[in-house]
Parts: structure tokens; sequence; C-alpha cells
């Protein structure tokens, strides 16, 4: 039998040196520069009230987490206990900021019209991208619950802080009970998996999992609940029950941090998870994985299908990206946890966040003059003729959703497709094509519905300027993505 | 640059057409016909298209004996590059497409009010993807030509179409694009395939007609890119979207759809799925042949049983595009210079057609022909372009469409004579439906109190054009034939060589002039007739 012993040494792979040298910290600087940024926002909004500066010091301290990047680069990749500061880190850690950042704005430009304490609002949203920044760079299982958690628990505050409206607060309470059940999944089969392996490092687990033979059953467990923690958290059908509530209640920026930083940042921990501790040799993960995958394609479209709430509709297309994008995961088995599996994973769901938060930031734009959200797609008839900017950002948003060339959902989907035949699975490939068969209707029926005549119905008292910026710089970003891609694509070629 | 500022400049004076609305609703119009000329007049101009050049025989797999050649590195991970090259077959599709385009202009001049400009811009993005499948030899160029060509198009069904609109546009987007769909998966498949082969990722024409893929695999890549050129042909049984697209587009999206974005299919088939696949598609002929005998028969048929003068010239598409699958897969060169004919001559004659159910729409402010009767007496100028148009469309001797569906029965019959006597029998379903829209439409006693303008100086002028071209083509196919014929034989040897080839040697040998004094001998006999 393989007794784990509960000693230091057996909880982390190598942890000779438990406090941290100088240039540990440094390259973990953006993590501890975002940390005091929030305790500096804290006493600002203690002095003062005002959403104006509270907006201005959440901006100023992300351009510093920003800044940050470079210096802790400088000092090259660093494997830590419970941390990896690396390539892949870094640039999730880019990305996730981006976001954001533009969150932050979207929701200065949302809340303002509509609520008369916010300042706290951001205070969430930095300590959320805090935990998103941890899971980035979690190589250790107790990291990866930190970060989720931390994630989690701010967007419980988060989804209900307009204090208007039940929905709001449904939505919290959904979100709270079930995300808390799926992290308690979570956490007993970790506790199972530690059991059966004696570690909780990624690389570590994955060795022992190697040369592993008895305890079968304890593993099967352990694997089985996490798997369905995380297909919780990444919303992937038959775990997805909650997402469509959980979007439809949230405020709108909310809801694309949400689908954005949320999902993206658990599945990039994922991802690190799935190569460090090898997980790709294993047949009976990848056929569940395969499972998840189909269902979420076939399901999450099917279901999208009939929706007539945009904030509904975009929950069922996150579902259904997820199941492409595990296709990815499932071709990585074959190909031997190749980089290829990893760049296209890394693309898709690069070009997913983008999309997906182009799309959000357009019907949050329009629905910042601080009436009811312009949710419905009805609310969106003949939005061509007297919003055209945003109508026409929204419809690069979708037809990149859809996997129309010359965004960057379709080199998304070119990797996707490249991965299944590279890995010949064509049982994945052929529900991809049909559910983005299925996914064409309804993402044209939006485009069309905008397109229809309507007696001029002025939409918004005001001009959101900078909420329109930010449209179109996530706008530019997605034909950027879908025209230049050789840039990025070398760059993520080289992270494992 | 050539083949690039053909593009760039359709693509330019969309954005100039859009903008120009402010100034004056009536400018976008002006703007876009004098885009779509200048670029016409930029191609004859800058491209070096002396005949001895044009008859040089290029080498499919070798880019520099093409007229024009192109190409810039784009994403060197995947192998892809901004390729595009032009050949005798480009070249005929590019002037026919900016031929059309400019017709399509006309079509509009008066049909639509609305937000003109938006119009304009989105037919001239049209024809720009259109101008990029013709010309694009980097499959993923070509796939996203594909594509994207498909967005303006459906703009333009979705917003100035007619009542049912909405579902036309969605169903002509869905079609294309799950066959499209189909067709990405099989250049990738193709791509990964030849890279695990040669080792090197490229999405190139050229180095691609060398893969090595045989076999199953072969045979299914082959069926990806078929399916998807079939639903845009349109070939049975993927044609429904045909008939509701074009009923609901307005006329100038009509002319568009059946004259050019049709030919796109045609010219896929062509240029991709016998070159790339040579001996599975020969495997397959059989099948494809069947499929287009069932598409004239059929399509004759359904627009027989027509009331919607739209839709009873829509099914007729489906009847003639049936030809080009005929003669694309009889595969001897008599055929394939029949099916290049038939998509020029179809073009024009359908386009003129859709025109006239076009005018008779803004007219009467119906399709429907049990409304209609006697315009002849209305509308004399308007009922003899129609009769023109329509014995075109039958195929009188004399005409381009003749030409072309009798060269096609003629290659056909030397591979599978019997296919070829029963397509034949689709040309007197043709003159059936076709006398009868005449007849209910035009001939009979006029409805009382109907006081209705005929034709003015633009739309003659307009119909004179598709006039002069089908003369033209009927009476002097050669310099048609001339163009083609270089890449058609290349073509031709490059399949030829397969063992499953069902080519006989003599109709590869039958050289094309002969076959055109053949033609002409047989059109005196007609005309005398």
């Amino acid at each position: 039998m393989n007794q784990p012993a509960m000693n230091e040494a057996a909880m982390g792979q190598t942890i000779t040196n438990p406090v941290m040298s100088m240039v540990e910290l440094q390259s973990i600087l953006p993590l501890i520069v975002l940390t005091l940024a929030i305790v500096l926002l804290m006493l600002v909004i203690a002095f003062k009230r005002t959403h104006g500066i509270t907006v201005v010091g959440t901006v100023i301290g992300l351009l510093a987490t920003f800044l940050s990047i470079p210096l802790a680069t400088a000092v090259g990749d660093q494997e830590m206990s419970l941390l990896t500061v690396d390539r892949y880190g870094m640039f999730f850690t880019l990305l996730l900021l981006g976001v954001a950042l533009a969150s932050t704005l979207l929701s200065w430009e949302y809340l303002r019209h509509r609520h008369e304490r916010n300042e706290e609002f951001y205070l969430l949203l930095l300590l959320a991208t805090l935990g998103a920044l941890v899971l980035a760079f979690a190589n250790h299982v107790v990291s990866l619950l930190l970060g989720m958690e931390l994630l989690g628990v701010s967007l419980y505050a988060m989804i209900s802080y307009p204090d208007r409206g039940k929905l709001p607060l449904e939505a919290a309470i959904k979100y709270l009970v079930l995300s808390g059940c799926a992290s308690a999944v979570l956490l007993f089969g970790f506790a199972l998996l530690y059991a059966a392996l004696g570690s909780l490092s990624f690389a570590g687990m994955g060795e022992r999992l190697a040369s592993a033979s008895d305890n079968q059953v304890l593993l099967l467990t352990g694997t089985a609940l996490v798997l369905t923690g995380i297909g919780f958290k990444l919303s992937v059908v038959p775990f997805h029950m909650w997402t469509p509530d959980v979007y439809q209640g949230a405020p709108l920026p909310v809801a694309g941090f949400l689908a954005t930083v949320s999902k993206g940042a658990i599945f990039a921990a994922l991802l690190r998870l799935f190569m460090d501790a090898e997980l790709y040799q294993y047949n009976t993960l990848l056929i569940a994985l395969s499972v998840l995958a189909v269902a979420s394609m076939i399901a999450g479209n099917l279901l999208a299908l009939l929706q007539q709430n945009v904030k509904r509709l975009l929950s069922y297309s996150s579902i259904a990206h997820f199941g492409y994008l595990l296709i990815t995961l499932v071709a990585g088995g074959v190909l031997k946890g190749g980089p290829f599996a990893v760049e296209a994973a890394s693309y898709y769901l690069i070009a997913y966040i983008v999309t997906t938060l182009a799309a959000f930031a357009v019907i949050s734009v329009l629905s910042s003059d601080g009436e009811d959200e312009k949710q419905e797609v009805s609310d969106l008839t003949g939005l061509f003729w007297h919003r055209p900017l945003l109508a026409g950002l929204l419809t690069l948003a979708l037809l990149s959703l859809a996997g129309i060339p010359l965004t960057a959902g379709f080199i998304g989907k070119l990797y996707v497709f490249s991965a299944g035949i590279e890995g010949a699975l064509w049982v994945l490939l052929g529900a991809l094509v049909l559910g983005s068969a299925i996914g064409i209707y309804y993402y044209l029926r939006i485009i069309y519905v905008m397109t229809l005549q309507e007696d001029n119905k002025v939409i918004g008292r005001t001009i959101p300027w900078l909420g329109e910026t930010v449209a179109v710089v996530l706008a530019g970003l997605v034909i950027w993505l879908g025209v230049f891609p050789q840039t990025l694509m070398v760059y993520i070629g080289a992270f494992f | 640059m050539i083949l690039v500022n053909l593009i760039l400049i359709l693509l330019v004076g969309g954005v100039i057409a859009w903008l120009a609305e402010r100034q004056h609703p009536g400018l976008p119009r002006w703007i876009a016909l004098i885009v779509i000329l200048f670029d016409l007049a930029y191609l004859v101009a800058a491209a070096d298209l002396s005949w001895t050049k044009i008859n040089v025989v290029p080498n499919p797999s070798e880019a520099a004996t093409w007229l024009i050649h192109y190409k810039a590195e784009w994403i060197p991970r995947f192998g892809i590059s901004f390729e595009l090259a032009m050949d005798g077959l480009s070249l005929l599709m590019v002037i026919l497409t900016l031929v059309l385009g400019a017709i399509s202009v006309s079509a509009s001049w008066t049909d639509i009010k609305q937000r003109t400009g938006f119009f304009e811009a989105n037919l001239l993005w049209t024809l720009a993807g259109v101008l990029g499948v013709f010309l694009a030899l980097d499959l993923f160029l070509f796939f996203l030509f594909w594509e994207v060509m498909l967005v303006p198009m459906y703009l333009i069904i979705a917003i100035w179409g007619h009542e049912g609109r909405g579902y036309a546009s969605m169903k002509f987007f869905i079609f294309t694009q799950v066959s499209g769909l189909l067709m990405l998966f099989a250049i990738l498949a193709l791509v990964v395939l030849n890279q695990h082969s040669t080792g090197e990722y490229t999405f190139s024409y050229f180095d691609l007609l060398g893969h090595g893929v045989t076999g199953d695999m072969a045979y299914l890549l082959m069926l990806g890119f078929f399916i998807a050129f079939l639903v845009k042909l349109p070939g049975f049984p993927v044609h429904t979207w045909l008939p509701d697209a074009h009923t609901q587009a307005p006329t100038a999206g009509s002319v568009i759809l059946a004259g050019i974005l049709l030919k796109t299919g045609a010219y896929g088939l062509i240029r991709f799925v016998v070159p790339l696949f040579p001996h599975e598609a020969m495997a397959f002929s059989p099948i494809a042949l069947a499929l287009g005998a069932v598409g004239i028969i059929y399509g004759a048929i359904l627009a027989f049983g027509q009331d919607d003068f739209k839709r009873l010239v829509a099914y007729s598409s489906v009847s003639h595009m049936g030809f080009v699958l005929l003669g694309v897969f009889a595969w001897n060169a008599l055929a394939l210079q029949g099916a290049v004919m038939q998509m020029v001559a179809h073009g024009l004659s359908t386009a003129a057609l859709f025109m006239i159910a076009g005018s008779l729409q803004e007219r009467l402010h119906t399709r429907d022909m049990s409304k209609m009767g006697g315009l002849w007496q209305n509308m004399p100028r308007m009922g003899a372009m129609a009769m023109f148009f329509m014995l075109a469309s039958v195929g009188l001797p004399g005409l381009g469409n003749f030409v072309a569906e009798f060269m096609v029965l003629v290659g056909l019959f030397k591979v599978a004579p019997w296919m070829a006597t029963i397509s034949a029998l689709g040309l007197i379903v043709a003159a059936v439906y076709s006398l009868i829209m005449m007849q209910r439409a035009f001939q009979g006693k006029p409805k009382e109190g109907l006081q209705l303008p005929d034709y003015g100086v633009r739309e003659m002028l307009t119909m004179a054009v598709m006039i002069i071209g089908l003369v033209w083509l009927g009476l002097y196919p050669q310099p048609v034939l001339d163009t083609a014929q270089p890449v058609l034989d290349s073509l031709t040897t490059l399949v030829g060589s397969g063992e499953s080839s069902v080519v006989e040697a003599s109709v590869v040998e039958m050289s094309t002039a002969e076959v055109a004094d053949n033609l002409n001998s047989v059109q005196i006999v007609g005309v005398v007739k």
C-alpha cells in the first residue's frame, strides 16, 4: 500500500526552500502589484466616495500591473511550489488584465446612470481578477482552489451588486449555491486523488499517476469528482444548468466578465494541469472529455436556438464553444501532448474571450442609459439604422462566433478542425460540423433582426463614447486576430 | 498586383459608394457603375491579354505558365499565402462577373429606393468576393472568399428583399455555410494529410495538386468539395435554397445570384474537384452525371408548375445548370467547352430574364402570372425582349445557350449515350415551360385599364448588351472557346493519364476549331429551317 505521508515534502513537489527568494518574488510582481492596488483602492474609497476617482484608481492599478509584467519576465521562468511563472502564465495574465480593464470601463458606463454606491464593485472586480491571475500561474491544487475561490466569491457579490430587481439576487444565490457545491465536489475529488497519489502538485500527481497500479477505485472516483467540479465551473453539458439563469440575472458587464475571465482562467489552469500531469495519456479521461464535448456542442447549440434573450443565447453559445474547445484537449491525447494541442486550445480560447467580450460590450453599451437592459433579441430591432456603429460591431462579433473567415473565430475554428483531423477524431468533428451548422442560425437571426425596419426608435439618451471605444478596440482585435494571426501563432506555439 | 488591384478597386469603390449617399441618394449608382466599368477597363489595359499568351497551354501545377500570377506570404505558420492567379478560364469568369455586375447596377437603378449607398456597397463587395473566388489559388484564400462573399449577398436579400426575405436569406446562408464547412473540413484534411507525407504545411493549389492521398480518404475529401460546389451550382437534391433566394432577392440580387454566384460552384468543380481528385472524380462520375440529368428534368418539370414568374426562372436555372454538371463530369474537351460556354451564356440569358421579372414586379407589384396576361399590348418592347431571352434559354440555334448545351450533349454522348439521351429530353420540357410563361404573361387578352410604362432607354441599353453577347456567343463562339481551350486541354491531360478515365482518346484529340466548324454548319441548318 502506498500510504500518503502527511508531511511537508509530500504536499508539494519541490519544497526545498520554503522561503521565497527575491527573484521569485520579482517574478510574481503582477500579483503583488495588483494586491497592493486593491488595498490602496480600498483606502481611497474609505476616504472619499467618488465613482470617477474609483474608476481612475482601478485603471491605474491595472495599468501598474501591466507595467510590472516586463519586470517580472526579466528574471525568466520560475518554478515555485505553488506557482509556475512562465510565458504561458504571463500571456494569460496579459489577456486577463486586458479583459479586466475593458470590463472596468464598461462597468463605469453601465453603473453611472443606475446606481448610487458603485465604488466597492471595482474592488470586487480587482479581487476577481487577482483570483484569475493566480489560476493562470497555478501548478498546484492548493493554488488552483485558492484562485478559483477568490474568483468565485468575488463574483457572487458582483452578480448581485445592483440592488434593484429580483433577477440579480436570484442569479447570485443560484451561483452561490451551485458553485459552492461544485467547489465542494472538486475539493473532495482532490482529497481522494491525494489519498491515492500522495501529491497535490500537478507534476507530482502526474508522476505518481503514471506509476500507480492499485487504488483504481479511488483514482476513478476522484477523477470523476474533479471532472464534475471543473465541468461546473466551465459550464459544459451536463453541468450547465446554472449558466443561462446566472448570465441573465447578472448585470451585463458582469455577465461578460463571467463568460470570459472566469471561464478563461479556469480553462487556462485546466490546460496546465492537463499538460503538467500528462493527463492526455489516459484513455478513460479522453473518452469522458469526448462525451462532455459532444454533449456541449449539440445541447448548447440546440438550446440556444430557442432563446429570445440575448444574454441567455450567448450563455448557451459559450457552452457550445467550450465543447469545441474540449476537442483540442482530446486531440492532445493522440498527439501525445505535442505543442499543437496547446497552441490550438490557446488560440481558440483567446479568440473566444475577445469575441465574447466584444458581443457583451456592445449589449452593455446599448444598456448604459440607466433604463432596463436591452437584453431581448427584439430590443435590437432596426439597430443597423439608428446605431450603425454598434450594430456593425455586434455583427462582427456574431460572425466571429459563427466562425466566418476574416475573424478571430474562424482561425480558432481552423485550429480546432486541424487538431481534430490530426487526432482523427471523426465523431467529434461530425458534432463540430453539426453544432456549427445549428449555430449559424441563431447568430444570423440576431443580425437579421438588426436589419429590420423600425420606425426610428431611439436607443440611448447619451453617447457612451468610452464604452463604444472599448467595443471598437475589441472588434479591431477580432479582425486583427483573424487577418494577421501569424505573430500570435508563433508566440503560443512555444508555450510548453 | 493587377489581380489584387482588381479586387481592391471594387472594395474601395463600395466604401465610396456608401459614403456618397450622404451627398445625393442617386450618386451611389453612378459610382458603382463607374467603378465596375473602370475595373473592367483596368483589366483590359493593365493585363497583357494577347492571344499568343492566352494560347499557351498552362501547366496546372506550375504557376509561371499562367497568364498572371501573384503571391505574397501571409500566414507562414500554416503555409498560407495570398496567392492569386489567372488563366483563360478565370479570365472568362472575371469578365462575365464584371459585365453582369454592371448590368445588376442597372437593374437596381429604380428598384432600390432606400439606403442606395449601402446597397451598392454590398453589391460591389459581393462582386469583389466573387472575383476573389475566381482568382484565388491558395485553398485557404479561396475558402475565405467563398465564405465572405456570402455576407454582403445575405444582407442584400435580407434588407432589400421581398415579403419572405427573412426565411429565404437565412436558408441561403445556412445551405452555403454548412456545405462550406464540409469543404473546409476537406481542405484541412487534405492539407494535414499532405503535411504528413511531405512534412510541410501548404495550402497552395500548385503544391496540393501532387498530394499523395488515395483510396477511401481521397474519395471522401472529393465528396466534401463536391457537395459544397453542388449546393452552389445548384444541383439536385440540394437546390432547394435557390428558388427561395432568387424569388425573394431584389432584382439586382437575383441577377448576381443567378448570373455569377452559381458559376462559382461550376468553377469550383472544374478547378478543384476534378484536378485534385481525378481518379475519385472519375469513379464518382456516374452518380454526378445522374444527378445532373435528374436536375435537368426535375428542374424543368418544377419550372412548368410555377405561377410565380421569378420562381419559374429560378427553377429553369436548376435545369440549365444541370448541363454544367454533365459537361464537367463527362470530362472531355468538347463537353467541358460546353460547360464553360453554358456558364457564360446562362449567366447572360438568366440575368436578362430576372431583370424582366423585376421590371414586371416593379410595374405590377406582383410576380403571379395568373394576374398577368396580354402585357405585350401595353409593353411591346419588354415583350419582345422577353421573347428573345425565352428563346435563348430554350436553346434556339444561333444563340449562345444552344452552342453550350449542344456541345455538352455531343461530348456526353461519346461517354454516356443514355445519359445524353435522357438529358436531351430536358430541352423539350424547357420549350414547354418557356412557351407557357410567354403565353401567360405576355400574350392573350390584356387586363382592362392597365397602363404600364414600357422599357426606357436605360433598360433597352442593358438588354442590348446581353442580346449582343448572346448572339455573338451563338454565331461566333470561337474567341470564348479559344480562351478556355488551353486551360481545359491542360486539365484533361492531367486527368486523361488516369487509368480509370472514361475519356476516349478520339474525343480529346478532336480539336476545338473542328467542333466550332461543325457547330456553325449545324446552326446554319437550324436557321434555314
